[in-house]
């Protein structure tokens, strides 16, 4: 896996950017990533930031986009909104996190 | 004298809940377990003809059954509907009242299509314009509904994942060219697939061999689509980032989920599925609580196949259970998947947990008769046979000697 330097960090990430050690990830990376992403950090996207962190934690994988509306009581319209397009992805992008499977 | 007869309850009578009902009456003497099989009506679909109904290559009668007919007469069956289950007291409450206690409980109840769940979708074009075939009736009133069409966009629609068997919406298409072209309407015809995935398929080699498909066949390909709602009188759907895409007849696949009484008991997830061990298909919260087939959150695909398979592996654990042993078997998610393609053809796939899609033969290594990631005659030929295999031998729990844990033999991995 190649690796880039993040905020100072070197993490590993996979072919579509996405950290493949969730380990590596730490709060000052997220808005760097957001930034490569065209997004700017809000107290909104923090809140689901840290809410996909500690799901991820609890269930061993990515919150697909209706459990993280479900969980945070977001509605998926405002996610859509926070994270344009493709708000799983991104969601998961900007946290450290794989990318939500949810679809086999 | 006490009564030291244990009692196994497996909610739900399709595929899995049959299947593990049947296997297990032979396995457990009537003088140790009584088993209740409760179904929610005498109805029993062959769910893969669902897609066959609206092109006219399956007639309705040939794809419903009596569930009881399935059922082994050793079984005790009530019909009723689940009302919920109490995890804590072992009992399951039915609707009108009636409590079955439980040793061992298996939940077996599905997934269901959900329209209620986006807007627009149960108006008053419901099984019209807004057809569906993910039910007997919708795919009925489909045939109906595409026998009358002669021209215009006909738009086939994936709500969410994951839907049961994932691959229909997709065989939808390719049979709907096929069925247009025969009419001499192709060129009428403009089809459009809406996926909210960013390809054909979800499994990315396997994508990549439907998405050439796809395209062969001049289907429109429109990709991260999240609906918000329909429009039955603009006639459009409408994604959450506000694109619309207009349709003449909307297929549309709805959200699929679990059945209420799994929420209603407090044992699922946001979609109703129940957690469980993805190996063993016991629940991650009670150890005397299993879920098979669609009801359970297995990562791998919601299919008949992944029922059968898993219901295999299931039993040997279910036996060492009961018996206190450790679980002595492991499910690898072994899924195959039929995918009719049109013209007489269609793939078959082969995946797991660990593995993609493979190429090769199957079920025998080199010899076939079918062969996996190609389309072939040969395979469209095995999922028509399937019908018959499904009612005389599958339920029934005959053996029908395919492995339930995936065979690399024979195969080659494909080139993502």
């Amino acid at each position: 896996m190649p690796t880039t330097t993040i905020a100072g960090h070197e993490v590993e990430v996979n072919e579509e950017g996405f950290l493949t050690k969730p380990d590596q990830w730490t709060e000052d990376l997220a808005p760097e990533l957001a930034k490569l992403i065209g997004l700017e950090l809000t107290d909104a996207h923090w809140q689901l930031i840290r809410f996909l962190r500690e799901d991820y934690k609890a269930q061993g994988e990515t919150a697909t986009l209706r459990r993280a509306s479900t969980q945070s009581g977001v509605p998926v319209k405002e996610l859509f909104v926070l994270f344009p397009k493709k708000p799983a992805k991104k969601m998961a992008y900007v946290s450290g996190l794989p990318k939500p499977k949810g679809c086999v | 004298m006490e009564n030291t007869t244990k009692n196994l309850v497996v909610l739900g009578a399709g595929t899995a809940g049959t299947m593990v009902a049947n296997k297990l009456r032979k396995r457990l003497p009537d003088s140790e377990w009584t088993i209740t099989v409760v179904a929610k009506d005498d109805i029993h679909d062959y769910q893969p003809g669902y897609l066959f109904i609206p092109f006219g290559m399956n007639t309705p009668q040939q794809i419903r059954r009596s569930s009881r007919q399935f059922l082994s007469p050793d079984l005790t069956v009530v019909m009723a509907e689940v009302e919920r289950v109490d995890a804590e007291a072992n009992t399951v409450h039915l609707e009108g009242g009636r409590e079955l206690p439980f040793d061992q409980l298996v939940i077996a109840t599905g997934t269901t299509p959900r329209p209620d769940q986006t807007p627009g979708t149960e108006g008053p074009e419901f099984h019209k314009s807004v057809g569906e075939f993910y039910t007997f009736e919708g795919a009925v009133a489909l045939r109906d509904q595409l026998a009358r069409f002669t021209g215009g966009r006909l738009v086939v629609h994936i709500t969410e994942l994951p839907i049961k068997c994932p691959v229909a919406p997709l065989e939808f298409a390719f049979l709907a060219d096929d069925y247009f072209r025969k009419r001499g309407l192709r060129d009428q015809v403009e089809i459009v697939f809406v996926t909210p995935l960013d390809g054909a398929f979800t499994k990315p080699v396997a994508s990549k061999t439907l998405g050439h498909l796809l395209e062969e066949k001049g289907i429109t390909v429109e990709t991260d689509f999240m609906i918000e709602s329909i429009d039955q009188e603009e006639r459009v759907i409408r994604s959450y980032d506000e694109r619309e895409i207009a349709y003449d007849q909307l297929v549309t696949v709805p959200l699929n989920m679990g059945a209420d009484f799994v929420a209603a008991s407090g044992l699922g997830d946001e979609l109703n599925y129940v957690p469980v061990d993805k190996h063993t298909n016991r629940s991650t919260a009670h150890d005397n609580i299993w879920a098979l087939g669609d009801a359970s959150n297995i990562p791998t695909s919601k299919a008949g196949s992944v029922a059968h398979f898993s219901v295999e592996v299931f039993e040997e654990n279910f036996m060492d259970a009961i018996a206190g042993r450790p679980l002595s078997h492991s499910f690898d998610g072994h899924a195959n998947c039929f995918v009719e393609s049109g013209g007489g053809k269609a793939l078959l796939l082969d995946f797991n947990y660990d593995t993609e899609p493979l190429t090769g033969s199957f079920p025998l290594p080199k010899v076939g008769p079918m062969s996996l990631l190609k389309e072939s005659r040969a395979n469209h030929l095995g999922k028509l046979a399937f019908r018959h295999i499904y009612w005389n031998a599958l339920l029934p729990g005959r053996p029908l000697g395919l492995p339930s844990e995936m065979s690399m033999a024979g195969k080659v991995p494909a080139d993502a």
